[in-house]
């Protein structure tokens, strides 16, 4: 079938088809059409869950991770500010083992007060042990949001995920999906079965306190669980693929890239307009290529360490931490230092949601190619 | 089963959430000959570290008592005197 409609919209009909069993979540602009869809899809019966509308964000993160120690699959959804009042049991979530999935719509955090793509909220909560995708189409939307359940309940990963899209350039933009019979999603995931749950009958304790000896081994293997996230995400993409047709790439979309001089490094909708930049350069006769990011944590270090060989990176960033720089020019510069000498230029632009469009996205690889860039520019000020 | 992936659970047993009375600052100390079975320790610890015997003999829980000093209080016979840990007699 194919469903054109909304990001928004769409992200709510992968988690109905995903069947979660219980969904706690706040509206928050421009995430609040996932609440009120998947609401619909309750109250319609056509999605048999359980649903509470709770008081804050910080509530819907909880009693989803309430829920989810109880065995269930879990949804919730949120952005920006919601997203920052979840930071505290985002981490509980994460450290509890938990497979919870949640939708993040990138959007500025205030002030001055901004309801357009940015994501520095979601490059904020970097540290709390989520797995971050981040979409470029609303068919990608849909395809991770499944994906992303597959890839959290497995029983060596069991780490929740963050599937992140662009306020309004994603959220509320219509886009042809094809979406998959429900039979065929349920052939590729199949109920949720928890390793562990509390329960009346077999009782268990958990958030335990847990004594120094003992911390350190909990952190590490989180940090070994994303290391199998990094090999298990291609497998699941190329099985997708097989089975649904479409495909978004593994780690890392990679287009153009294989005689490429210049490589546009971006995240989200942006990758899809730097994707339009590369034609157009190439049929200039610059060897460009994109290399857009869909996982950022963990980070895909050993892809950008493969690319890297004789080309120059032009990352552009739709967000900033303030003190260092755009967070995926960071990430990159960190994962290639010692491995490669690539010279990586970083962009900081379109925050705030300001528009940023393919033709300035040649100009940044024109500057660069001159060797008129600096390390690091803000792009598109207002002077 | 066994489990693929560390997260902190347990199952109930002594002891699983910590040793709680290793926060103790003062330890109650019963003089049995002084008790008169009246089991207002027993009613009143907050944490459940005073244990009755068939008898309503009473003894103290070490292991989890974190020394509120409430028992002390309550006794109407002064039979629980509160010691400084560590500090020997």
């Amino acid at each position: 079938m194919i469903m054109i409609d909304t990001g928004d919209r769409i992200a709510a009909k992968a988690a109905q088809m995903a069947r979660p069993e219980f969904i706690a979540a706040y509206p928050i602009t421009p995430q609040t059409v996932i609440v009120e869809k998947t609401a619909d899809y309750v109250e319609s019966g056509e999605l048999d869950a359980e649903y509470i509308r709770v008081e804050s964000e910080h509530s819907a993160m909880t009693a989803v991770i309430g829920a989810a120690v109880t065995g269930v699959r879990t949804f919730t959804a949120t952005s920006s500010h919601g997203l920052a009042l979840m930071h505290e049991m985002l981490h509980w979530a994460a450290y509890s083992r938990l497979p919870i999935v949640m939708v993040n719509v990138n959007r500025a955090l205030g002030p001055g007060w901004n309801i357009w793509a940015d994501q520095s909220d979601s490059l904020a909560q970097r540290d709390t042990g989520w797995v971050q995708f981040y979409c470029a189409s609303c068919q990608e939307i849909f395809d991770t949001i499944i994906q992303a359940y597959r890839l959290a309940e497995m029983e060596d990963v069991q780490v929740p995920v963050m599937v992140n899209f662009d306020a309004f350039v994603l959220s509320h933009t219509s886009m042809p999906v094809e979406v998959p019979d429900q039979s065929d999603i349920d052939a590729f995931l199949p109920p949720y079965r928890a390793l562990w749950k509390i329960d009346p009958d077999d009782p268990i304790t958990c958030f335990n306190m847990l004594p120094q000896s003992e911390f350190g081994a909990l952190r590490k293997d989180l940090h070994d669980a994303h290391g199998r996230v990094k090999e298990l995400i291609p497998g699941i993409a190329s099985e997708w693929k097989e089975r649904f047709g479409s495909y978004h790439g593994g780690l890392v979309e990679e287009y153009l890239c294989e005689d490429a001089e210049y490589i546009i490094v971006a995240m989200g909708a942006l990758g899809a307009e730097a994707r339009v930049a590369v034609e157009e350069l190439r049929r200039e006769g610059m060897k460009a290529g994109l290399a857009r990011v869909r996982l950022f944590r963990p980070f895909p270090n050993e892809v950008f360490r493969r690319l890297a060989r004789n080309r120059t990176f032009i990352v552009v960033d739709r967000n900033v931490s303030i003190g260092s720089g755009g967070g995926v020019y960071s990430e990159l510069k960190s994962g290639l230092y010692g491995f490669a000498n690539a010279p990586v230029h970083g962009f900081i632009a379109g925050l705030g949601g300001k528009d940023l469009t393919f033709g300035e996205m040649c100009e940044m690889v024109r500057k660069v190619a001159d060797g008129r860039a600096a390390d690091v520019e803000w792009w598109g000020l207002e002077e | 089963m066994k489990m693929q992936v560390k997260a902190v659970i347990s199952r109930p047993a002594d002891g699983v959430m910590g040793k709680t009375g290793a926060w103790r600052d003062f330890r109650p100390e019963l003089d049995s000959s002084k008790c008169i079975k009246c089991l207002l320790c027993w009613i009143f610890c907050p944490d459940g570290c005073i244990k009755r015997a068939d008898d309503d003999s009473v003894s103290i829980d070490y292991v989890y008592c974190k020394g509120c000093g409430i028992c002390a209080n309550e006794c109407p016979k002064q039979a629980i005197t509160m010691k400084r840990e560590g500090m020997g007699e």
